[in-house]
């Protein structure tokens, strides 16, 4: 079966069921999204499918079909970071870092759906994302930077 | 972990030269690759670089990089640390790199310590003099260098950015120019640091951590990233009940799953070996096992609450005693009392527990996140029957840890190794489920608090009681040794020396026992002897007609300027006028913890019955702030961690003893739509750095609580607030 991960095709072979998390973890070799429930309750999973943050560990492999695959690696890189990548930097909302590629694209897939969220809008597609570094405060300003709102 | 421990079994190292103290001198004539912003695994040093002691290396390409001897859990040490070195070498932020230093309790122990670990909210103040010492000696043997080349007077030259220079002659050169010829000088015996009024990186603004780019972009390598040649991913089922045992296994239909190769019993349960996470974790939900519950905790939550109560109100063990309590508490015009009830808490770390070992037989190399890298070098040694020369530990970054991977029993390094005895030579990832961590023990203790105050017919306190009952951390691990009197001050700090005037009182403990494994868990005993004190003494203030703050500062010891400072800060950063009237109410609370003092003021409304917490104004005098946008990080953090832990966090037992709290559905912590806004004020000192990583969470839970009474009428003395 063929999966189009970060604008590049892959041949696979794999379980139908096997989660997408773990198809792009083990099987692909893509790390930055990460296992923390399994269960579709902590968003570190986080990638977009054709541009829409999904919970990677709730897609089966064989559901993606021709959608496009999108994670944290692909959206930009530490030379040439994405705008919301570059927001995270700017406001240093990482501490222990591990949900932040999930944060990342959940903030990405609202951006370009809602390019000028309001604060209820952030919080809301914010908010199954966890964090327990509580870097919750960066993240909702980090959001209002790259959508221009500076010291909005 | 406790600031005042300091293991018996591991020696202090011997007061030498500073460097030898830190084990001596690697001098090496390498050239160094380009090196990466940072790295959470250590690389060796290559051809070319200057490395004047263990923590730094100066590469050609004028790279610095300091190796940490601290795991980066997120409270920013992989940026202190460099920080501190950059400042008395002169260097250029952007010059400066991070790596996790190995395990090697002779180079890198813990000055709190003796052994390398982190805890206590202590890495950066153990490290204060040490990493600038560390960074003033290379700084004098590249002067030094530079003399040399130039023939000029060391005394003449200047370092700035990164730039060695000489005015009258006009050189100039680089760290890494200048890298080859220091490292065949002498090494300094003695360093003068710089005066603190002359720094300009230490205390500054603008700093960004070195982890920020890898960490926003998806490149930042934690333990469950590291894959090795044919690797087998291990997972683990562990007995619902704590105490039970495996009694027999039925691996059938385990086996039967495509890509799981074996299912081995080990001590601490049952381990599926696959070749894929995938495969592992089906594994985990296919194997049988039958449980010997003979040993096991069959109480649930209620009967365990209903026991520790009794012993609080009966706790005899003193901490603490002035005056006479019991006189004071007769004679007392009004005697106020109340019951406080502390769930156990986990921490639930995003990475949940995970480490990779790799093992020919002879030889092993381990990849994971140990907070205290000495003693579980010491175990995976001791169970694989090598040599601790024959191991090694890669300390990589770490998704979160608040005390989690702090273990002294070392029980995850131990199953780690026996995964790998089981399996034979070869690579394993052994990563523990949600689940597996949820439901896994070393929890924030239960807690039962019991405290009395006396009034007088004027309103003021004249006797205070407190007693507790919850289980000691210490007993039973290798800290035993520190329990003086019996004591564990784990149970009970925070309750004790505190910053009022109270002539009269008593502190007493009663320790309990039960087979659920406690840890210390963010700000340790803080966690509740904050909430206990604070809330019960906002009640027992407004009882004696006293406003919350002008209260407490009337009661201040006249020795505890610094807890002062910081409640009139805050009081005036909040506009503090009472605990208010409306929709929204304020409560005040403070603590001081792990060195650093900290009052914090919450507004909270009503949200469908609930506390919502719209707005802190936080205070902390934390010494010298390193870095002030980590400080305000951390104080962030820890306010969003206590918070979520008062709102919304228990693991019960239910009757039988097995754990409710399964995955993040049913322990609920803090999303982002429940996070205040927040406001920190660092206070000016000259005094050395304390801890920060920590001591923002005690006072949000109590200060939440007040504000909560002002509003609701009630009280709150079972946590959680907001029960699942």
């Amino acid at each position: 079966m063929r999966i189009r991960v970060n604008g590049t095709d892959h041949e696979v072979d794999f379980e139908e069921d096997m989660p997408l998390l773990w198809l792009l973890r083990d099987e692909l070799g893509i790390h930055g999204p990460k296992y923390g429930c399994g269960i579709g309750q902590c968003g570190a999973c986080t990638v977009h499918l054709d541009g829409v943050a999904v919970r990677a560990c709730q897609v089966w492999a064989a559901d993606v079909g021709a959608a496009e695959v999108t994670t944290i690696e692909g959206l930009g890189t530490e030379d040439a970071p994405h705008p919301v990548q570059q927001a995270w930097i700017d406001l240093q909302v990482a501490q222990c870092g591990y949900c932040q590629p999930g944060q990342v694209m959940q903030a990405a897939s609202l951006l370009n759906e809602t390019p000028n969220p309001t604060d209820a809008e952030i919080d809301d597609a914010m908010s199954g994302n966890l964090c327990r570094c509580a870097s919750y405060p960066r993240i909702r300003a980090a959001v209002r930077r790259a959508a221009g709102q500076e010291g909005a | 972990m406790h600031p005042i421990v300091k293991p018996a079994f591991a020696p202090r190292p011997t007061r030498r030269g500073f460097l030898a103290g830190t084990g001596g001198l690697i001098l090496g004539l390498h050239l160094a690759p380009q090196a990466r912003a940072e790295s959470s695994a250590p690389t060796a040093p290559t051809p070319g670089a200057f490395v004047p002691n263990a923590f730094i290396r100066v590469a050609p390409d004028d790279t610095v990089t300091v190796l940490v001897k601290h795991i980066e859990i997120g409270q920013g040490a992989n940026t202190g640390l460099p920080l501190l070195v950059a400042e008395e070498m002169d260097a250029d932020w952007s010059q400066m790199r991070a790596e996790q230093a190995p395990s090697n309790p002779q180079l890198y122990a813990n000055a709190a310590f003796g052994i390398q670990g982190t805890g206590g909210s202590t890495g950066l103040s153990n490290s204060y003099m040490t990493m600038r010492r560390a960074g003033a000696a290379a700084r004098a043997m590249l002067v030094s260098a530079a003399a040399d080349l130039w023939g000029v007077p060391a005394a003449e030259i200047t370092v700035s950015k990164g730039v060695v220079a000489h005015g009258p002659t006009g050189n100039e050169a680089s760290f890494g120019a200048l890298a080859e010829a220091a490292a065949k000088g002498p090494v300094p015996e003695d360093v003068a640091l710089k005066d603190p009024a002359d720094f300009t990186l230490i205390g500054a603004e603008g700093i960004t951590r070195l982890d920020a780019r890898s960490k926003s972009t998806g490149q930042a390598e934690f333990t469950i990233d590291v894959y090795r040649d044919g690797m087998q991913v291990v997972a683990m089922v562990h007995p619902p009940k704590f105490g039970a045992t495996v009694a027999s296994v039925d691996d059938s239909e385990a086996l039967a799953i495509p890509g799981v190769r074996a299912v081995r019993q080990l001590p601490s349960g049952v381990a599926i070996y696959a070749d894929d996470t995938f495969a592992a974790f089906r594994g985990r939900d296919a194997v049988v096992v039958e449980w010997d519950e003979s040993a096991a905790e069959t109480r649930g939550t209620d009967e365990i609450v209903e026991t520790f109560t009794a012993a609080a109100r009966t706790a005899s063990l003193v901490a603490e005693e002035a005056g006479d309590a019991d006189a004071a508490l007769a004679g007392a015009e009004r005697v106020i009392e109340a019951e406080y009830v502390f769930p156990y808490l986990a921490h639930a770390a995003m990475e949940p527990l995970d480490g990779v070992i790799e093992w020919d037989g002879s030889a092993a190399e381990i990849w994971s996140g140990m907070q205290i890298p000495t003693t579980s070098h010491a175990t995976l040694a001791g169970v694989m029957g090598l040599g601790q020369e024959a191991v090694t530990i890669n300390t990589m970054y770490t998704g979160g840890s608040f005390g989690r991977r702090a273990t002294p029993d070392n029980h995850f390094a131990a199953e780690l190794a026996n995964v790998a005895m089981a399996g034979g030579p070869g690579a394993y990832k052994l990563l523990w489920t949600r689940e597996n961590d949820m439901q896994g023990g070393y929890y924030r203790p239960l807690t039962v608090h019991r405290l009395r105050a006396g009034l007088d017919g004027a309103g003021n306190i004249t006797g205070w009681v407190n007693q507790l009952a919850n289980q000691s951390i210490m007993r039973g691990s290798p800290f035993e040794a520190m329990m003086q009197g019996g004591l564990d001050p784990t149970s009970y700090e925070g309750a004790n020396d505190l910053p009022y005037e109270l002539p009269n009182r008593r502190l007493a403990w009663a320790e309990m026992r039960s087979p659920v494994p406690v840890l210390w868990w963010r700000a340790v005993g803080h966690t509740h002897t904050a909430y206990a004190v604070e809330t019960f003494l906002d009640e027992v203030l407004e009882t004696g007609g006293r406003d919350p703050v002008q209260g407490r500062l009337d009661m201040m010891r006249a020795d505890r300027p610094r807890d002062r400072a910081v409640l009139e800060r805050v009081a005036e950063m909040a506009g503090w006028s009472g605990p208010g009237t409306g929709d929204r109410r304020y409560g005040v609370a403070m603590a001081r913890s792990f060195g650093s003092y900290v009052a914090q003021v919450a507004e909270v409304e009503d949200r469908d019955g609930a506390p919502h917490v719209t707005r802190v104004w936080c205070a902390v005098d934390c010494g010298l702030a390193v870095t002030p946008d980590v400080v305000r990080a951390q104080m962030e953090g820890g306010i969003g961690y206590g918070l979520s832990s008062i709102l919304g966090e228990a693991v019960t037992l239910e009757p039988g003893g097995r754990v409710a709290q399964v995955n993040f559905d049913g322990y609920t912590p803090l999303r982002l739509p429940e996070m205040p806004r927040i406001e920190v004020s660092i206070l000016p000192s000259a005094e050395p750095p304390s801890g920060v990583g920590e001591p923002g969470l005690p006072p949000i839970g109590p200060a939440v609580a007040n504000a909560w009474r002002a509003l609701s009428g009630q009280a709150v003395r079972r946590l959680p607030m907001r029960p699942a």
